[in-house]
């Protein structure tokens, strides 16, 4: 369905994409290095034969006892050549550390807090990295696979009420 | 050897079982009305939200017990009927709820989920919501039957009767910001 990104893709970053098969369901899905991936979405963004104006989905994945441990996955899809394609990063666990795609598409926002919260990957420039599901308190990230089953934590107080129209947290230190 | 003070005794008593048979009076009649107007606080926060709705539906007619009308403030409600999952962070909210609900009030969970965590056994979910707040009546099941929903409410209605309500002297209540009245 997107031989012609994979195509397109392996053809302009020789160095930073490879390894592309095509995954169940008929997604091209395609390996992509970890410092290059905000040129390369910002590429399949702007070309106009790619034109991929939507991430509609994020995600991490833990690989314990592989090396390296992550892989952060975007998909990405084109709502005006109705074309799909699957980036594959893949992130050791000593430098879990990653560009954040924000800037290309502002719906990654929750995505990469979603990463943060529950596997711990950092993405650099993102603009309000805080946890997404979990409290503040919470110590661990629970969709790491070395996560206790059964790990329970203390409860904790409510928070303050600063921004009412807001809900809590709007005003955090870390946003301001 | 009867004295004076061996009948004293007897006149006690017997105010006491006065006392007592007024309180059982007041008791009887003031369950007898508090059980037959549950207005309930809706805390739903899943799926079992849809066999609630069943509940207060026509078909099985929470009105019939006298728990019909869900009241969305908790100020205004006296059950609070927690439906569903309730994870760690929603745990002091639930707490809030439940201390803005004005006295007597009393608590159902219902499902598993709210009762015990049910299978979600994981780090999100808080394992029954009695590690908060204080249960009347649990109800099993995921989700509940209407019948089961409603055996419990009348399980709650008996719990209701059955509550003593105790004559005490009467005090003048502390007013907020002002010395407390001593006569
Ligand atoms: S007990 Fe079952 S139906 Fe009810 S909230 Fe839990 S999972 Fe949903």
């Amino acid at each position: 369905m997107a031989k012609v990104v994979i195509d397109a893709l392996l053809a302009r970053f020789p160095r930073i994409a490879a390894d592309p098969y095509q995954g169940p369901g008929g997604d091209d899905v395609v390996f992509v290095r970890k410092d290059q991936i905000v040129e390369v979405c910002r590429f399949l963004k702007t070309d106009p034969g790619m034109a991929f104006n939507m991430a509609p989905y994020i995600t991490a994945v833990d690989y314990l006892g592989q090396e390296p441990r992550f892989e952060v996955v975007y998909n990405l899809y084109s709502t005006s050549l109705n074309h799909r394609v699957r980036l594959r990063v893949k992130v050791p666990e000593g430098d879990a550390v990653l560009p954040s795609v924000c800037g290309v598409w502002r719906g990654a926002d929750w995505f990469e807090r979603y990463c943060y919260d529950m596997y711990g990957i950092r993405f650099t420039d993102h603009p309000d990295l805080r946890r997404l599901f979990m409290y503040d308190e919470f110590v661990g990230h629970p969709l790491r696979k070395d996560y206790p089953l059964r790990g329970r934590q203390p409860l904790v107080k409510e928070r303050e009420l600063t921004e009412p129209y807001r809900g809590p947290g709007a005003a955090s230190p870390d946003q301001a | 050897m009867a004295s004076e003070h061996d009948s004293l005794p007897v006149i006690v008593t017997r105010k006491d079982e006065a006392l007592g048979a007024l309180q059982q009076m007041v008791s009887k009649s003031l369950g007898w009305a508090r059980k037959y107007s549950l207005f309930q606080y809706p805390f739903v926060t899943a799926c079992c939200g849809m066999e609630y709705m069943t509940v207060g539906a026509s078909r099985y007619d929470l009105d019939r017990f006298g728990a019909a009308l869900p009241r969305f403030s908790p100020r205004q409600a006296d059950l609070l009927m927690v439906t569903g999952t309730v994870n760690c962070r929603q745990a002091p909210i639930l707490r809030r709820v439940w201390e803005s609900i004005a006295e007597p009030k009393w608590v159902v969970a219902f499902g598993v989920c709210a009762s015990t965590g049910g299978f979600y056994d994981n780090y999100a979910t808080m394992q029954g919501i009695d590690r908060v707040i204080p249960v009347d009546v649990y109800i099993p099941g995921c989700p509940p039957r209407p019948e089961q929903v409603i055996d419990g409410i009348i399980m709650l209605q008996a719990k209701i009767q059955g509550q003593t309500h105790k004559i005490i002297e009467r005090k003048a209540l502390p007013i907020a910001g002002r010395e407390p009245y001593e006569p």
